[in-house]
């Protein structure tokens, strides 16, 4: 079945997506190292606060009021509406965490009464953050660790139930989303938190599911097709896929636009991970999974499983 | 072939479909904003109640549903501001004594509150209020504990007549004694040996001096830690009741953490200094019958008032260790280790008054608001510092007591209790705010809001694609989606699983990705029937062939799940949860109660055509 009612030569423009992939993977690792990410809160150390007014207010006098009050590295930002700001202190590498904590305690209280310029406009604390520096960079080293463990734990079982080469295609795939996802995001200076990084679980565990399928379809017809090479036999599943593979990607998406649309602040950096990782995901099932299939020359043999009860299991695709 | 579920098993889908929808229904009833009063000792009256309501109307704020539960009171109001307002009302109502709680009071109805029925509950992020992760200073437990060895070891030293050249506690696990000859350092040994389980030593030679290092095994370090934390733990427990939260989160995170949550605290700076006090610990003995007045303090102790000398025998941080334990004939008892200094001082004033009886007296210094009206009529509220003293333990003096005694005379619990409060008051090491979350309860709403908007936006758009793209298949894939949310809802709901916004937004992941496994089929049997099996066939063909790519494509996002779960903190906690669960229920409802409503449809009939879209 096609798309187009005729049948998509896929493969011939493995190479040359190959490249392009290769150049955005350099880029963005580039960028990476350059630029590097901009890390939310939860990540690094400092305080966050969310700070509403009954009235619109602008940025500047609230970054004038803080540096007058004595918090010269304050960042401020406007948030949802003109009426909210975003307060984001630096953490102080110079105090001790006794003082840490013990102006913990009445950061928010302060921070209100410097705002406070007496002209009856009321503040509201909304949102109070703060993160000290062992813990935003332990959740940091986790965060690495688990992507890695999550890639590990996939590539094993995708040996498992397929064969190493697949393992080792699929994996470098999902290298491939995540380097890229997170180059953009360097690039464009956009924020990574901790829900990024959920994002990204998420976008390995959807584009893992796209390779996924694409394998089922091509172990398929290697044991029924038994003429055509592997090219002609990886072309014919990824056409025989793509009409689930653009389904898919295309409720996925839709949900997520939903999130973008409605979801509100919070979630913006989650929702545009989602979306990029959907498509740099579906990009990378078709084009990266398969054509390095092809490139590590795969065939029928090594897709036979020595006789057993597994293997009977597997003849069912 | 002929795609007919027998009856038993359509029943039973509809039986787990019915249950589903019962167990997610409390979801719907939405909590009402409430105060919940209490007092120390008494029960509450109506005629508490009464008062409280006449404030509350009098102050011109609504206020419905007051009710006496004996032990407490409740009443509940239908916004939040006015719960707001009518807590601070009722607090100077009520005056000194009296707890009052903001509490979310559940308006499910009594049946389903019977089975056990409940709703999720609600994380910080979308309920309004605090989290603080506190460390714990272990470096300064284990600093005390080798101090405390340190002067029982000069102690000892010196009434053994051994001398050393020099004693010192080098850092905070190394106690150095350097000694002029092989002879003193080997009694020292063998000293050690004796009488400190805990301490491993190593001989080193440098030059004159012959020296022997003695440091806590690694056991005995995560004996203290363990100790040291649930001492921690205890303390903010105590504390955290005196806030007036009705459901407080008070957990261990990692070796030396606590996690402090407080849903639907306000005043984040009181409860701040409310959990970073210390508390500390005094031994006194009984006042001596006519005593003059000024000599002792009387003190409530289990019913009965007790006359408590002023004097402190032993202080607090005297204490080395304490535990529960069973005497020779089986019952409870506390034991209680003291340094060498406190152990000296302790035996000179216990063999002295043998027969009388000891009394303990924890003391925290704590905050309360008293409400003063001014000449002009305005009320201004004052927040206080006091001292508040407690008795602990009320026991009599048997033995002179050394360095190691007991107290005795306690139930199981009483002694567990005990020796619990002893350990906060006397091994609690000081604590640090490592991370907070404050999030207002209008922001928390807010968010509910968003999220709630986002999923049925992204419900109804996946709706309307799957009836349009698959026609009759897709109204079935729809009804499974429907189900596959409720069953979701219904799960975390019976577990009481934690609901965040990444939660909700996991929701709205989980039906977009849900779709996947039934576009998996019915793409399939939309092949087998373009390659010319018959309808029947087709469907059985087509489930039959997809399910193997379901499970491991789904397997996989599971284990993502997994890991997202163990690395992830507070909300993205809640995200990980609903992912898993959300991909457990799709795959069931996707090839079962799909299939079931296949076959329900067009099982067991001849059938011409499918309703499946056209074959693009």
């Amino acid at each position: 079945m096609a798309i187009l009612g005729r049948q998509f030569d896929f493969m011939s423009l493995a190479k040359p997506f190959g490249i392009v992939s290769i150049a955005a993977v350099v880029i963005s690792i580039g960028s990476l190292f350059i630029n590097s990410l901009e890390l939310g809160l939860d990540f690094t150390a400092g305080s966050l606060l969310e700070v509403g007014y009954s009235q619109p207010v602008s940025v500047s006098d609230v970054t004038e009021r803080m540096r007058a009050a004595g918090y010269p590295d304050a960042q401020v930002v406007a948030f949802g509406s003109d009426q909210d700001v975003l307060i984001r202190l630096p953490s102080d590498d110079t105090v001790s965490q006794e003082e840490m904590a013990a102006s913990l305690v009445s950061l928010g209280d302060d921070i209100l009464a410097a705002l406070d310029d007496g002209s009856g406009v009321e503040l509201t604390l909304n949102r109070l953050e703060f993160v000290g520096p062992r813990v935003g960079e332990e959740l940091a080293e986790s965060g690495g660790m688990g992507l890695l463990v999550a890639l590990g734990i996939i590539m094993i079982y995708v040996a498992i139930r397929f064969q190493s080469k697949f393992a080792i295609a699929s994996v470098i795939a999902l290298f491939h989303d995540v380097i890229i996802t997170l180059g953009i995001f360097s690039l464009f200076g956009l924020q990574f938190d901790l829900t990024v990084l959920a994002a990204l679980l998420a976008i390995i565990g959807y584009s893992i599911n796209d390779t996924i399928v694409v394998f089922d379809r091509i172990r398929e017809n290697f044991r029924i097709m038994r003429k055509a090479t592997p090219y002609e036999m990886i072309n014919v599943s990824l056409n025989q896929t793509l009409s689930r593979t653009i389904i898919t990607a295309m409720t996925t998406q839709l949900v997520v636009c939903a999130m973008l649309i409605l979801g509100g602040e919070s979630i913006q950096g989650f929702a545009i991970a989602l979306t990029l990782g959907i498509l740099i995901g579906t990009y990378s099932s078709v084009y990266i999974a398969s054509s390095l299939l092809l490139y590590f020359d795969v065939s029928k043999e090594d897709l036979m499983v020595p006789v057993n009860k597994e293997s009977s299991q597997d003849s069912t695709p | 072939m002929l795609n007919k579920f027998p009856l038993w098993k359509n029943l039973l889908i509809l039986f787990v479909v019915l249950m589903a929808a019962i167990y997610s229904a409390p979801n719907l009833y939405p909590d009402d904003p409430a105060v919940q009063i209490s007092h120390e000792s008494e029960e509450i009256t109506e005629f508490d109640i009464g008062s409280i309501t006449a404030a509350l109307s009098a102050a011109n704020v609504n206020y419905f549903g007051d009710v006496v539960d004996g032990r407490t009171g409740l009443v509940r109001f239908s916004n939040l501001e006015d719960q707001l307002r009518g807590k601070a009302i009722i607090e100077r109502t009520l005056g000194t004594g009296y707890f009052t709680a903001l509490n979310l009071a559940p308006t499910t109805p009594g049946w389903l509150q019977a089975i056990n029925a409940g709703k999720m509950s609600l994380g910080l992020d979308l309920q309004g209020g605090v989290h603080f992760l506190m460390e714990v200073d272990m470096d300064a437990a284990l600093q005390r504990r080798m101090e405390n060895n340190l002067s029982t070891i000069r102690q000892l030293l010196r009434s053994e007549r051994i001398r050393s050249r020099s004693l010192t506690l080098e850092n905070s696990n190394l106690i150095v004694a350097r000694f002029d000859n092989e002879e003193a350092r080997s009694e020292t040994r063998s000293l050690i040996r004796e009488n400190f389980a805990d301490l491993q030593n190593v001989t080193r030679e440098s030059g004159e001096s012959f020296s022997l290092e003695l440091s806590l095994s690694e056991a005995d370090i995560l004996q203290l830690q363990r100790d040291t934390i649930t001492a921690n733990k205890t303390t903010i427990l105590n504390r955290v009741d005196s806030l007036g939260v009705s459901e407080p989160v008070v957990q261990q995170q990692g070796s030396n953490r606590i996690v402090v949550e407080l849903p639907g605290v306000q005043d984040t700076a009181q409860a701040k200094r409310i959990l970073q006090r210390i508390a500390t610990l005094q031994f006194h003995l009984e006042a001596a019958p006519g005593a003059p007045s000024t000599s002792y303090t009387t003190y409530e102790y289990q019913g009965q008032l007790i006359d408590v000398s002023n004097d402190v025998i032993l202080q607090g941080d005297r204490v080395s260790n304490v535990r529960s334990a069973l005497d020779q004939q089986g019952l409870p008892q506390v034991v209680i280790n003291l340094d060498a200094q406190g152990g000296e001082q302790f035996s000179r004033v216990t063999r002295d008054n043998i027969g009388t009886l000891m009394d303990i007296v924890m003391s925290e210094t704590k905050t309360r608001s008293t409400f003063t009206t001014g000449a002009d009529g305005e009320v201004t509220e004052v927040q206080e510092t006091y001292e508040e003293k407690r008795l602990i333990s009320h026991a009599t003096i048997r033995a002179a007591l050394g360095r190691e005694f007991v107290i005795t005379g306690l139930s199981t619990s009483e002694a567990n209790e005990l020796s619990l409060l002893i350990r906060s008051g006397a091994l609690a090491a000081p604590m640090y705010f490592v991370e907070e979350r404050t999030l207002g309860p209008s922001l928390g709403a807010e968010n509910i809001k968003q999220g709630t908007q986002a999923v049925y936006l992204g419900f109804g758009l996946v709706l309307i694609f799957m009836v349009f793209y698959y026609r009759l298949f897709g109204l079935i894939a729809n009804a499974a989606l429907a189900v596959n949310v409720l069953l979701l809802i219904a799960i975390m709901s019976i577990i009481s699983a934690t609901l965040t916004l990444p939660g909700i937004f996991g929701i709205v992941l989980i039906v977009g990705m849900a779709v996947d496994a039934n576009v998996l089929i019915f793409t399939r049997i939309r092949e087998e029937l373009a390659s010319g099996l018959s309808p029947q066939g087709a469907i059985t063909a087509g489930f039959d062939n997809a399910l193997s790519t379901i499970i491991d494509a789904n397997v996989t996002t599971l284990l993502v799940g997994v890991v997202l779960f163990s690395i992830g903190t507070g909300p993205v906690k809640g995200f990980a949860v609903t992912l898993m669960i959300g991909i457990i229920t799709s795959v069931f409802t996707a090839i079962i109660v799909t299939r079931a409503l296949v076959n329900l449809t067009y099982g067991g009939r001849a059938v011409k055509e499918l309703s499946i879209g056209k074959y693009a």
